[in-house]
């Protein structure tokens, strides 16, 4: 920090590390998910694709499989967005 | 009964040799007999950090394949009688690394020494993960910068799955974060991730946290571990943190930014 420091505006933008760690944080968790997350996700997210597409018209962004660990069982989440 | 230790990052570049040639030698100086391996197999590196680049007659893969005895190999200190290296061979690849010949050869160290280091290359293939396989203490060697971090959290993940203790529902891998090339001044202006950032986001405990300082690179040129620069801020961090890992309490260090003269106050810089 010197002198002519104090004639820019720093205030309203955040610090770069800051911006660092809540990339990271998001970052992280997601890559854990899908390391925990069993193998055969991805096949099953690609067939229930197929299945789908026989009916309607959607793209990969509008369909979300994930599998949730609730204590001594799982939970297969099925998200389809479908277009108006 | 040796302690198997891998120093592991996932990224490259930052400063995993530095850290196995400090660390080991650092282990050696307190007084136990150690060996440090390199697992880099066709770019080898730790030989010229610790300076007995001229005196590789055999190697790690030499040894694995029985073309060498492992005394043949293995090269000791000159500067402590504690450390032995075992070279990393420049000629073949990583494949020639298997889990079965690793086992024969980390099986035969124990016999002769307390610790047993194991510098990773850099990268999640093969190589790196025959350096932690069978490790039972990992440190986790890290910079304060985005991707360094995440590719210590994959590999964080690799140690929880595909580890030998984890392959066979043994106590968990040890885990130890060390932060390097840590700059102080730059954390203070908000420009660099700072510690509790670092052990929030990977949530396991800190070993230690090294000063970026000229004294490695001088160590590197000279073939010297840091650690035997005493007077050093990274010498004495790393001593530090040796010493932690032996189970002392120490305070961190080197975490305040340097104060500045009246005149780079006021000009910057």
């Amino acid at each position: 920090m010197s002198i002519f420091d104090l004639f820019r505006d720093n205030s309203k933008t955040p610090k770069s590390a800051h911006v660092a760690k809540e990339r990271l944080k998001v970052i992280v968790a997601h890559e854990r998910h899908q390391r925990n997350a069993p193998d055969y996700l991805p096949a099953l997210q690609r067939d229930i694709m197929d299945v789908i597409r026989k009916y309607v018209d959607i793209g990969p962004e509008q369909l979300q499989v994930d599998v949730n660990e609730e204590g001594n069982y799982s939970i297969l989440e099925v998200n389809v967005n479908l277009p108006k | 009964m040796a302690k198997i230790v891998v120093i592991t990052s996932g990224k490259g570049g930052v400063g995993k040799t530095t850290s196995s040639a400090a660390i080991s030698m650092g282990l050696a100086l307190r007084g136990h007999k150690t060996v440090v391996i390199d697992f880099d197999i066709g770019l080898r590196n730790l030989d010229i950090i610790m300076n007995c680049e001229r005196r590789v007659v055999f190697d790690f893969v030499n040894v694995i394949q029985q073309e060498a005895s492992l005394n043949q190999a293995l090269i000791k200190d000159k500067r402590c009688d504690n450390l032995y290296i075992l070279p990393a061979s420049q000629t073949r690849d990583k494949d020639a690394l298997t889990k079965e010949g690793v086992k024969k050869v980390l099986d035969d160290l124990a016999e002769q020494f307390d610790y047993i280091v194991c510098d990773s290359p850099a990268g999640i293939e093969q190589g790196a993960q025959m350096a932690l396989y069978y490790a039972d203490e990992a440190i986790v060697v890290t910079n304060p910068e985005v991707s360094s971090v995440r590719d210590s959290d994959r590999i964080l993940g690799i140690l929880q799955s595909k580890s030998f203790r984890a392959e066979n529902n043994q106590p968990p891998v040890r885990e130890h974060l060390l932060i390097t090339r840590f700059d102080p001044e730059r954390v203070a202006r908000g420009d660099m991730l700072d510690v509790p950032d670092i052990e929030e986001i990977l949530a396991i405990p800190l070993l230690g946290i090294i000063p970026e300082s000229q004294a490695v690179l001088n160590a590197s040129n000279k073939g010297m571990p840091v650690v035997l620069d005493e007077k050093s801020d990274a010498g004495q961090a790393y001593l530090d943190t040796v010493a932690r890992f032996l189970g002392e309490e120490k305070p961190h260090r080197f975490l305040e930014a340097q104060r500045k003269g009246f005149l780079k106050r006021v000009f910057g810089g």
